[in-house]
């Protein structure tokens, strides 16, 4: 039944009538708090896309897309890795040992070493929970949930101690100049153009958009990939092939904590500059829901990572611009949408199914 | 394009006409595009056993399920002893009279039987009465049907036959006047088979109408009085049993000429290629399903393995098959032992040079997900032809690959791009066959290779197998199903509860023999 969609009403129909029904239901919710809701759009997409806005947007944006990825390629294996908050928070630990350890000549060298050092930190805080999956069956959820949490005690107690710097603030000393990426600003400049200085939007951008390459290859094109969406719909038919379910669980998951591992170079190397508390602020849950809306495709999920960056930006403006909607009205907002793209798919998905075949039916 | 006949001569003829039990007109349901049932008309005389064969995807299941109330008709009518009935749900065919017997039963394991007849009809709030009622009647149907069961009995440790009697039973507990059965005998032995038909018999005696849904012709020539057979949604004939035979139906279901028999030449068995010696498996739960399994394997033979299923065959086969730990015993291919620790894997045992064509294709053999191309790769997918550079599969070779086993092995519809779960049963199926023949193993392991299988495409699966056979391959051939064992076995194993209770030679058993063994109940020597 669910076959008779077309393809291209699956990826674009159904997620745009899903941000559509959310956006009807935000604008109630704004209408019954006694704000105008066209107003409030507008303001949205004025905030998203002026020029002061649109660095912030794809600062989001390129984090949403480690973390979506990262979502995107465990989902092939059917893990759900819940953990992309705290790989990516002790990414940030990785990062900032790396940018610390020497006064770096040149940004470029700094810039691979950092992502060595994030990926291989992020990987590896995924590793324990994926070891615990494929060897005693600890679902991955439960301790990817549970490990968040430990990632964010442990990050309190480094940033309080033994990577202090001094004075009181919880956080790292700054970053050597040689190990600061070039912003879009600086990096526009070269050829010209104007971008706001102020932006955070930095060269990770361009690592994020490789990185939607990279796993599109991984997955559809490899044999790796092969491998893991193999697994993903079929464990017992992927034990048939000879694919080692031990080795599918490991390493989708070291890619994945790997994927949200590089959030890091976005937040902590290109924006901070050092290692501070909640450096990864829910982009790793954010990532999940960037998954679910983008359908695990690297395309969908660099779509839906900029949809996500424009409500978080623009949302940030609206609290800004109007009084009567707060901070936490800007997250309902961000949560319908999340509930109509993700968990409640099928709300629009049956009955357009249905319309479909409908008109098929009556063409024929 | 219908037809509807009127059946059951004799009491036809009787003076004053009996309204038909069942009269179904121009029944049409379509799921998307494919239409499932077109215009169907059926009537099924009062007291008659009425049979309904065709292929897979031919209509069958949706019809009963139309009338059961599970789906709902795009149009047409339904009447019961010659009045409308509409319907809607299977509490409503429960109203009607009708009663199921599902393929897979619907029972609570944990229960009693007689808890699980009266669920869904209990009476009152206190549940008491209605199990002290249900006892009564319970024994009443005992003795009117033969259809002896211990009330108390857990259904979980009752056998298929009788748990399928408490079906039956529940059935006849809420007074069905018809009595639907889906695929009755696929988990029977041919003696508990035979029970089951005299308790229909038995129960047309007394004036309820059956309809039996089977795909074994042989079955609907024993026990029904008039069979309709579908082909492709429409109800292509009705016809008094008597007036037909296996051949005509098989034709009639396929729309052509088909073979029943497996055409082939004696064995000509060449050296030993696998021998298996004590071997034994202890599933997760701590039961022993292997008991001192010991075979060889000979080259250029098919050995087929019969048994109800569950006995131990599906383990023999995830053993040697790579996916499954033995807990002792020794395996050995042309002389050198194969790994049957936990740690071993399917992908070495097809670089050995074992073949497997594994029982369940839909969750083992093939992943129904993938496109035909994907599929027909699983298992090889790193063979070198396959790898492109840099870890990339080499995705045109592959494609190359698949169409030329789709056009050797006339996989339908032939492209390669269509998913696994779009491909008919039969069609699935040969996907299997042609990765796992083409692939030339040295034994090929088989099980249940035709379940689900149209039976044009049963003719055409049974003769690779052989041809295998006479390239001179070894060839292990487990089946529930005993005619497909005895027509392709050069030697014949039954297996039961885990052991192998003897071997015989086709031409020298028959299906009584064969049942016997495979319920566990001789141990005469062997022939």
């Amino acid at each position: 039944m669910n076959k008779s969609l077309p393809r291209w009403a699956d990826i674009i129909l159904i997620p745009l009538l899903n941000l559509a029904l959310a956006m009807v239901i935000a604008g109630l919710v704004v209408v019954f708090i006694g704000e105008d809701p066209i107003q409030a759009m507008k303001l949205i997409i004025q905030g998203a896309f002026a020029p002061y806005g649109i660095g912030f947007t794809l600062y989001y944006t390129t984090n949403f897309i480690f973390t979506g990825l990262a979502v995107a390629v465990a989902f092939h294996a059917r893990l759900f890795n819940i953990g992309g908050e705290g790989q990516a928070a002790i990414a940030g630990v990785g990062v900032a040992l790396v940018c610390l350890a020497f006064d770096w000549p040149h940004w470029s060298m700094a810039l691979l070493a950092a992502m060595v050092g994030g990926m291989l930190f992020g990987a590896g805080w995924a590793a324990i929970p994926a070891y615990l999956q494929a060897k005693r069956g600890s679902h991955i959820v439960i301790t990817t949930i549970m490990f968040n949490l430990i990632a964010a005690s442990l990050i309190n107690f480094l940033l309080v101690g033994p990577m202090q710097a001094p004075g009181m603030a919880p956080e790292t000393s700054g970053f050597p100049a040689g190990a600061s990426l070039p912003t879009l600003h600086d990096i526009f400049a070269v050829v010209g153009v104007a971008f706001d200085k102020n932006a955070p939007v930095n060269i990770s951008l361009f690592i994020a958009l490789i990185a939607c390459v990279f796993v599109w290859l991984l997955i559809w094109k490899s044999r790796l990939g092969y491998e893991i969406r193999a697994f993903g719909h079929s464990e017992k038919a992927a034990v048939y092939a000879g694919i080692s379910p031990l080795k599918i669980t490991m390493i989708a998951m070291l890619i994945s904590g790997a994927l949200a591992g590089l959030l890091a170079i976005n937040t902590v190397m290109g924006e901070a500059e050092r290692l501070v508390l909640d450096s990864v602020q829910g982009a790793g849950f954010v990532g999940i829901a960037v998954a679910l809306m983008g359908r695990n495709h690297p395309l969908g999920v660099l779509l839906a990572a900029f949809l996500f960056g424009i409500l978080y930006q623009g949302g940030s403006e609206l609290a800004f611009e109007m009084p009567g909607i707060s901070r936490e009205m800007i997250v309902v907002i961000q949560g319908l949408v999340i509930m109509f793209t993700g968990s409640l798919e099928n709300l629009v998905r049956m009955p357009v199914t249905r319309l479909f075949t409908r008109f098929k039916r009556g063409a024929v | 394009m219908s037809v509807s006949t009127q059946t059951d001569e004799g009491r036809s003829a009787a003076a004053a006409p009996i309204p038909p039990a069942i009269q179904l007109r121009g029944i049409s349901k379509a799921f998307g595009p494919v239409q499932a049932n077109k215009d169907i008309t059926m009537t099924v005389a009062k007291g008659s056993i009425h049979g309904i064969v065709g292929e897979n995807g031919a209509g069958k299941s949706t019809l009963m399920s139309i009338l059961y109330g599970f789906y709902k008709a795009d149009a047409g009518e339904v009447f019961i002893d010659g009045n409308k009935v509409n319907i809607t749900d299977s509490r409503a065919a429960i109203a009607a009279g009708i009663g199921m017997v599902h393929q897979h039963f619907m029972l609570v394991e944990p229960f009693t039987v007689l808890e699980n007849v009266v669920m869904g009809a209990e009476e009152g709030r206190l549940l008491k009465p209605s199990l002290k009622k249900a006892r009564a009647s319970l024994k009443q149907l005992a003795e009117d049907y033969e259809l002896d069961v211990d009330p108390d009995a857990i259904v979980g440790e009752l056998s298929v036959g009788f748990q399928q009697r408490v079906e039956i039973l529940k059935a006849l507990y809420r007074q069905a006047e018809i009595l639907i059965l889906d695929e009755p005998t696929g988990v029977l032995t041919p003696a508990e088979a035979d029970h089951l038909f005299r308790i229909l018999r038995n129960l047309k005696e007394q004036g309820k109408t059956i309809i039996l849904i089977t795909h074994k012709l042989r079955e609907i020539m024993d026990v029904t009085d008039s069979v309709s057979v579908m082909r492709r949604g429409a109800m292509t004939e009705t016809i008094p049993t008597a007036n037909t035979s296996p051949e005509d139906l098989a034709e009639k279901m396929v729309g052509r000429r088909v073979l029943l028999e497996v055409s082939k030449a004696p064995a000509e068995p060449g050296d030993v290629v696998m021998e298996v010696k004590g071997l034994n498996v202890i599933d997760s739960q701590g039961v022993k399903k292997l008991k001192d399994i010991s075979f060889t394997l000979r080259a250029g033979e098919i050995l087929g393995i019969a048994g109800v299923a569950g006995n131990g065959q599906t383990e023999l086969l995830e053993v040697l098959g790579g996916f499954r730990a033995a807990v002792s015993g020794v395996v050995t291919m042309h002389g050198d032992s194969i790994d049957l620790s936990p740690k071993a894997n399917a992908g070495k045992r097809r670089a050995r040079g074992i073949g497997h064509i594994p029982e369940d294709r839909h969750r083992r053999g093939l992943v129904m997900d993938y496109m035909a191309w994907e599929n027909i790769a699983l298992g090889y997918h790193n063979k070198p032809e396959f790898k492109g550079r840099f870890g990339l599969h080499n995705q045109s070779a592959m494609r190359a690959d698949a169409r030329g086993k789709i056009e050797r092995f006339d996989i339908r519809p032939p492209n390669e791009n269509l998913r696994a779960s779009n491909f008919s049963g039969g069609n699935q199926q040969k996907i299997v066959v042609a990765r796992e023949i083409e692939a030339n193993p040295d034994v090929l392991l088989v099980g249940q290779p035709t379940r689900g299988v149209d039976i044009g495409a049963i003719e055409f699966i049974h003769q690779q197998i052989v041809n295998l056979r006479d390239a001179g391959k070894a060839i292990l051939l487990v089946s529930v199903e005993l005619d497909e064992i005895q027509s392709l076995s050069d030697r014949i194993l039954v297996m039961f509860d885990g052991v192998i209770q003897g071997e015989r030679l086709p031409e020298n058993t028959d299906e009584r023999e064969l049942g016997l063994m495979m319920a566990g109940a001789s141990e005469e020597p062997a022939s």
